[in-house]
């Protein structure tokens, strides 16, 4: 620690702070551009300007100097740093003054009016007139990717853009050309961004520049309605803000959260917006000689009450689908218990997971976070990059700081960092069971879908777990065996132990037949074979609805508030943004006007009622954003009978913009996604 | 300057010859595993050379390749350094030096030349023969003022003889590279030996020589500063008689 002084008052800061850390801590608030806490320093815009004494004798750049670099006084005095001194003010002033001469004074018509760095800054450090009279430069605006509107008339060239790409995606998809006076930013030939994470360019541009293209000329930051939630589109419950204006859904931006997603969120999590108004079920429907016709929800709850009580339990079945919050997976697997039917699961893709296991069997141990202190990882049947871009670029953060060994078992994803490839199939786990590398401190085995939702999942999990042990990755104070989901309701419904009971019907088994009513809360991933009555509700028309013989409209995860589990075990709310259109309601409302039809009435009127019961029964999804410790020993004793098959554990994601039922239905998604598939055809050639 | 892009029209395709490629390899070996970017502008360099001293698109993604980099990366180099040349620039590349020396000994004189002869700067002549460029200091300022054609300096020019250096170029004649008036390099024209026939150079004389202009310097300030306080003490003393006299 080094003692430093600001503006007259001592503070005691370590010796590697730069200045304007050093300065935040001591309340003195320095303005920047070019500066982000989460990139590399480019000290290029000047605005963090400070008097020092002890360092040079002129103005410092905050950003890029350290608090070691100044020198003590002639007495050994602590070294000073001044934000408010006449030199500061005019240094600041020239700085705005600059920066302003080439930037168009379009606020009024520029998106980022409102919430802009540059204007608030130009407010409160810059003067009030310019003296510049001669033309401005003129650039022009490139295409950069359907996510991202530019207008380069506007870029002060802080480059946290080009950062941005370079460091965390790790793709290099931006870059300044022509450096000096004719410098513009740009992608390669004015090519499309290939990241999963480019739409955070956008929110990184302290200026209007770089602006969400979706949202383009839609709506001023002031008249937003800002609701904290949580994001469903993977399995990491990236922290967001939905805006909304009247009951509509305008944007999705990340909160900074550090255990989870730092300040990124993926394209998906955030452009799936038009995704929410689009193919929406907004009432019940019942099918009516091959044809389903819109119905009211007497007659959707006669229907189905007719032929619940025409059919035996054991041949009622239900499947919850990925979207799904705890509670309407706990109001569901309540109402099949008084039905008296064990023909329960949440795992649609056949997944060989189960609370029987033990808790510590499903998740991913270590947290996101500690994705930063492994000094190795095995990546087994899965591309994080796809399934959890954040939680990759988690991982090259971590890459990118050198001494980390990154081996993968699987397809040959480019995951934005360098590994070493060790295989292909299951032969190649038991091969490196056998022989494990070398221990280092803190290793970490990911495990994902890919590896385990096939008929040989549980033995490659057994194997997993085995492969785990023999590194060393499950030890005190470390458990290094992690699964990646890519379902954000998986490890609640999990937790819930929403799955089959003794003797009951998995999934797979219900859709091929196993059951003749199968209640579909939200599965659109699985193909349900004809010949079962399915009841489906859910938000959106997709493959579940088509196959429907009732829909009961729901809400969508910006419609309700809901508990999601990701896929560290962290129990995080979902707050409602909005109400869902038409006629629908939200899912555990149904569930609860439907149980009275059946006559299997619901023990809860209301939601905190439901909560009070969920919480009676799992106490631990009451502790909202905390992970509840779970006993490491359960992956020692994973064991299966049979061998692991010898096919490719292949990343189950395709396609990373269309993998739930609200992306299918985001026109946004889709120009993404045939982008992306037109990049995957070239490559191929 | 002008913002720099690709040329519109490109070649197909790109692909180092054997001898280069070996050159490329034995630049890149230069430089420690992980940090082969750095050899990516020698390698620019080598294809502009190959490919009549401008870079095509294909030739920026074939270096980009090489060394494992971004295309954008090696595009922000290509952009960046006016040596590299975008757009194709004729048989001869004609780099005229506009900077201070050059123009004080005659530099627009040549450019006029330039202009005339061939057209606008980053402009291929007609008969394919020609493009030039006004660029910043070459550093030939002793033979100012002069031009790089390619490779090569031609300096010591006058308006005649860029005129005959760009006919025999057209023509396909043998030229003189270097200083077209006879001298070698930047020594003294022909026939005027050295320059420095001061003495007082050789005889030691001049060692030391600031010690004795500063004395004199102090000295005559210090003439200056007395006789400046005798004029004032002369002043006053007549002051007071005149006051004295008054009473």
């Amino acid at each position: 620690m080094t003692k430093i002084i600001v503006d007259g008052n001592e503070v005691d800061v370590p010796a590697e702070y730069t200045l304007l850390q050093a300065c935040e801590t001591a309340g003195a608030e320095v303005p920047r551009f070019c500066f982000h806490e989460r990139l590399s320093v480019a000290g290029n815009c000047r605005m963090c300007l400070v008097e020092v004494k002890g360092g040079p004798p002129k103005p410092a750049a905050s950003c890029a100097m350290a608090v070691r670099d100044l020198r003590p006084g002639p007495n050994g005095e602590p070294p000073q740093v001044f934000t408010n001194t006449p030199m500061v003010k005019k240094a600041r002033e020239g700085v705005m003054e600059f920066l302003l001469i080439n930037h168009p004074l379009d606020c009024p018509i520029c998106d980022q009016g409102g919430e802009c760095d540059l204007q608030d800054q130009a407010m409160a450090f810059g003067v009030d007139s310019s003296r510049y009279a001669e033309n401005k430069r003129a650039v022009e605006d490139k295409y950069i990717g359907p996510l991202v509107k530019t207008s380069m008339n506007r870029c002060i060239h802080c480059t946290r853009c080009v950062r941005f790409t370079a460091e965390v995606a790790g793709t290099g998809d931006m870059g300044a050309t022509g450096r000096g006076e004719d410098m513009e930013i740009t992608t390669y030939l004015e090519t499309a961004m290939t990241s999963e994470l480019q739409g955070n360019v956008a929110d990184l541009c302290p200026v209007g520049a770089l602006l969400p293209k979706p949202q383009n000329f839609r709506a001023r930051s002031w008249e937003l309605q800002k609701t904290e939630s949580i994001d469903v589109m993977d399995a990491l419950g990236s922290a967001i803000r939905v805006d909304t204006r009247g009951r509509e859904v305008m944007r999705i931006l990340p909160r900074v959260n550090d255990a989870v997603n730092e300040e990124w969120i993926s394209d998906k999590t955030r452009q799936i917006v038009d995704g929410l108004g689009a193919q929406r079920l907004d009432r019940p429907y019942v099918r009516e000689n091959g044809k389903l016709r819109q119905a009211s929800w007497q007659e959707a709850f006669a229907a189905i009450a007719a032929k619940v009580k025409a059919t035996s339990a054991e041949k009622i079945g239900a499947i919850a689908g990925d979207l799904c919050a705890v509670e309407d997976m706990f109001a569901l697997q309540l109402l099949m218990g008084k039905l008296g039917s064990k023909n329960i699961d949440c795992r649609q893709d056949g997944v060989k997971l189960d609370p029987k296991l033990g808790r510590a069997s499903y998740l991913f141990n270590s947290t996101i976070a500690g994705i930063e202190a492994a000094d190795s990882i095995l990546i087994i049947g899965s591309n994080p990059r796809k399934e959890a871009p954040v939680l990759n670029a988690r991982i090259r953060k971590r890459w990118l700081r050198g001494g980390l060994k990154i081996s993968v078992i699987g397809d040959r994803p480019d995951l934005t960092y360098v590994y070493d490839y060790q295989g292909a199939g299951a032969e190649s786990l038991s091969a490196l069971a056998d022989n494990p590398p070398p221990a280092v401190e803190k290793s970490m085995v990911i495990i994902g879908q890919g590896a385990l939702a096939r008929p040989d999942g549980a033995a490659i999990l057994a194997l997993a777990g085995k492969l785990a042990s023999a590194f060393g990755a499950v030890k005190d104070g470390w458990n290094g065996f992690n699964v990646l989901h890519t379902a954000a309701a998986r490890v609640g419904g999990l937790d819930l132990g929403f799955v089959p009971g003794e003797g009951g019907l998995d999934a797979l088994a219900m859709a091929n037949g196993g059951v003749d009513v199968l209640f579909n809360l939200g599965a659109d991933e699985i193909d349900i074979k004809p010949g079962a009555f399915v009841i489906y509700q859910g938000s959106h028309g997709d493959r579940g609805a088509h196959r429907a013989d009732v829909i009961l409209p729901g809400a969508a995860y910006t419609e309700k508030s809901g508990t999601y589990v990701n896929t560290e075990g962290r129990v995080q709310m979902a707050a409602r943004a909005g109400f869902p259109p038409g006629d629908a309601r939200e899912d555990w409302a149904i569930l609860r006007a439907l149980s009275d039809v059946l006559g299997q009435r619901l023990p809860f009127d209301t939601l905190a009622a439901l909560r009070s019961a969920l919480y009676a029964a799992h106490p631990h999804f009451a502790a909202i954003d905390d992970i509840a410790a779970s006993d490491a020993s359960a992956i020692g004793k994973l064991s299966a009978s049979g061998a692991p098959g010898k096919d490719v554990l292949a990343s189950p994601i395709t396609d990373f913009y269309l993998t739930n039922p609200i992306a299918r239905a985001s026109s946004v998604m889709a120009e993404c996604s045939a982008l992306a598939r037109g990049r995957m055809l070239q490559a191929a050639e | 300057m002008t913002v720099r892009r690709l040329a519109e029209k490109q070649p197909a395709s790109f692909e180092f010859t054997q001898e280069n490629r070996a050159w490329c390899d034995d630049q890149i070996a230069k430089y420690p595993l992980g940090r082969q970017a750095s050899a990516v502008i020698p390698l620019l360099w080598k294809a502009q050379a190959q490919n009549d001293y401008w870079l095509p698109q294909k030739a920026i993604e074939k270096v980009a390749d090489m060394l494992a980099m971004p295309y954008i990366r090696v595009l922000e180099i290509a952009t960046f350094y006016s040596m590299f040349n975008l757009e194709p620039v004729g048989r001869h590349f004609i780099q005229l030096c506009g900077t201070t020396p050059c123009a004080l000994r005659g530099a627009n004189d040549i450019k006029a030349v330039l202009e005339k002869r061939i057209g606008d700067q980053r402009h291929v002549s007609a008969d394919g023969n020609f493009a030039w460029l006004e660029v910043e200091c070459l550093g030939a300022c002793c033979n100012a003022p002069m031009v790089q054609i390619n490779d090569d300096y031609f300096e010591d020019l006058t308006p005649d003889s860029i005129n005959k250096l760009l006919d025999d170029l057209a023509a396909g004649r043998p030229v003189k590279v270097g200083s077209q008036t006879g001298r070698t390099a930047s020594e003294p024209e022909p026939g005027k030996g050295t320059t420095l026939t001061d003495a007082t150079l050789y005889d030691g004389s001049v060692v030391g020589a600031w010690r004795t202009r500063f004395d004199e310097a102090r000295a005559s300030e210090k003439v200056l500063a007395e006789k400046a306080l005798a004029e004032k003490a002369s002043a006053e003393k007549a002051a007071a008689a005149a006051a004295e006299k008054k009473a």
